[in-house]
């Protein structure tokens, strides 16, 4: 069961591989490059996916270190294969699956979605994967089941970051069980139609489009189905900061920066803000799972 | 090797300093401009920039415990270092207003209300009496006051540390060694044992 959601992102928004390397060396002021392979994508006005550049060299993954780049230069330290995930708690099937066993029979879609992270720059990422309910109903959800728990590897051989306890390892996140049931929730185990990189938390990660980025946690050795809400990383390292739900609000601040704007990346230096969409801009679609809630106190 | 070190200060002058301190920036801006500050090189420039000010920050504030406990003396490079330092923070400042955070009403909301930012901005206004007195004629002309007022220094470094303390992410060890430092540089400014130093 699979494409129950259509996109408004299509694979013609998304520049051609070959475009955005050209755009890059014109950037990079390198000369030789004809004029017109640069025509279209590069000048479009429309919301175009980020380049495979942008996605794999900005990223936070402070299990490899809190530079923007110490994912891209140290990630490719994990081993991925072999790579298992302990699926327990209020399950009917729990145990420890293998990346295949997960992805064997799963649809794996293309995904184009925003991504917003709470330190206010923004991306569009072409993500491949399958939506996150089935593989929760293949291992049967239990009634009393109310939130999802994840866990990403701790492996201090592999991943120089955890030496410092930035957070209290490992890293953990959680959603409701109707967040994580929704359409738009995905497993990624790629991107651009390659297999997951290493700094984007291969071989497979949560994306939740409509909520700030360190929700879609990475690198996932463990789900746990629980009754109650679980404890997760940034909340518990500074909970006026980061909330539990954590949905992008632009009219809900972060205490130390506006959360109106964002940038996005690949815009050089002189890049300009722009608003930032009611949940990410995926309002229709999700505003209904927080209907009389406050979303001031339930930030 | 102190002996030497001093010999070698008494014969390089000090405006050469200027020159070579002002490259980085331009080399900075070049970089943001070429993509060789990766993808996203305002928040890089703007990091980069403080991070310079508050090395330079720790150099100028060296000069003094340098010279009292190793006999090592720098001291007539201390302008050029603390004018550098200003022209670093200012330039942090501007890439923050002009290319980062871009709306004005956004710049006082944040200078307001959000006290890392009220922190900077406090240590930055310190600062422009110290620049603007870093000359021959400001310190004939307020004579004794002109010491006491660069005392500011010390005031604007700690602001400076709190501001890279307070703006990053979980617990981080970078920017509490830079504290560390400003404060270990102020705590050998102290006289333990209370002596009373001939004028």
């Amino acid at each position: 069961m699979a494409n129950r959601w259509k996109n408004d992102l299509t694979w013609d928004d998304v520049t051609p591989e070959k475009a955005f390397l050209n755009r890059r060396q014109i950037i990079a002021g390198m000369a030789g490059v004809a004029a017109g392979a640069i025509a279209g994508p590069a000048f479009a006005d429309k919301l175009e996916p980020n380049s495979y550049e942008d996605i794999t060299s900005y990223n936070n993954f402070y299990e490899f270190g809190t530079g923007k780049d110490d994912p891209k230069r140290y990630a490719g330290a994990l081993t991925t294969k072999p790579w298992s995930i302990e699926i327990d708690g209020m399950v009917d099937r729990p145990g420890t699956y293998s990346f295949d066993q997960i992805t064997s029979g799963m649809t794996i879609e293309e995904r184009i979605y925003r991504f917003r992270c709470v330190e206010a720059w923004s991306m569009v990422v072409p993500w491949n994967g399958f939506e996150l309910s089935d593989l929760l109903n293949r291992v049967g959800v239990q009634s009393g089941a109310r939130y999802v728990a994840f866990e990403t590897a701790y492996r201090p051989d592999e991943m120089r970051g955890v030496a410092f306890p930035v957070l209290d390892w490992p890293y953990r996140e959680g959603l409701r069980l109707d967040e994580a049931m929704h359409p738009l929730t995905i497993m990624a185990t790629g991107l651009y139609g390659r297999p997951m990189p290493n700094q984007n938390g291969a071989p497979i990660r949560l994306v939740v489009p409509w909520k700030y980025g360190f929700k879609s946690i990475k690198s996932i050795v463990r789900i746990t189905l629980t009754a109650d809400q679980p404890p997760t990383s940034w909340n518990m390292s500074n909970a006026r900061e980061y909330g539990f739900y954590s949905n992008v609000n632009p009219e809900v601040d972060h205490p130390r920066w506006s959360q109106a704007t964002e940038r996005r990346i690949g815009g050089g230096l002189f890049a300009k803000r722009q608003p930032t969409l009611m949940f990410n801009g995926y309002e229709r679609e999700v505003a209904s799972l927080y209907r009389g809630m406050d979303l001031t106190k339930f930030y | 090797m102190v002996d030497f070190a001093n010999q070698w200060a008494r014969r390089i002058p000090a405006w050469p300093l200027y020159i070579i301190g002002v490259l980085p920036a331009i080399w900075l801006f070049y970089l943001g401009l070429t993509g060789g500050l990766g993808v996203e090189p305002i928040k890089e420039l703007e990091h980069q920039l403080g991070l310079i000010g508050l090395q330079l920050l720790i150099a100028g504030l060296a000069i003094t415990p340098l010279r009292r406990w190793f006999g090592l003396n720098l001291i007539k490079y201390r302008r050029a270092i603390g004018l550098l330092t200003f022209f670093y923070i200012l330039l942090h400042l501007l890439v923050w207003l002009v290319l980062d955070v871009q709306i004005l009403a956004q710049i006082w909301a944040d200078i307001i209300k959000r006290p890392y930012i009220t922190i900077g901005m406090v240590g930055f206004v310190l600062m422009i009496p110290l620049a603007v007195t870093s000359n021959n004629y400001s310190i004939r002309k307020l004579g004794p006051a002109w010491r006491t007022l660069h005392k500011l220094t010390y005031a604007a470094a700690i602001l400076g540390a709190v501001h890279f303390v307070m703006l990053s992410k979980g617990f981080q060890l970078e920017p509490l060694l830079y504290l560390g430092a400003i404060l270990v540089l102020l705590a050998a400014r102290i006289r333990w044992n209370r002596k009373r130093v001939a004028a």
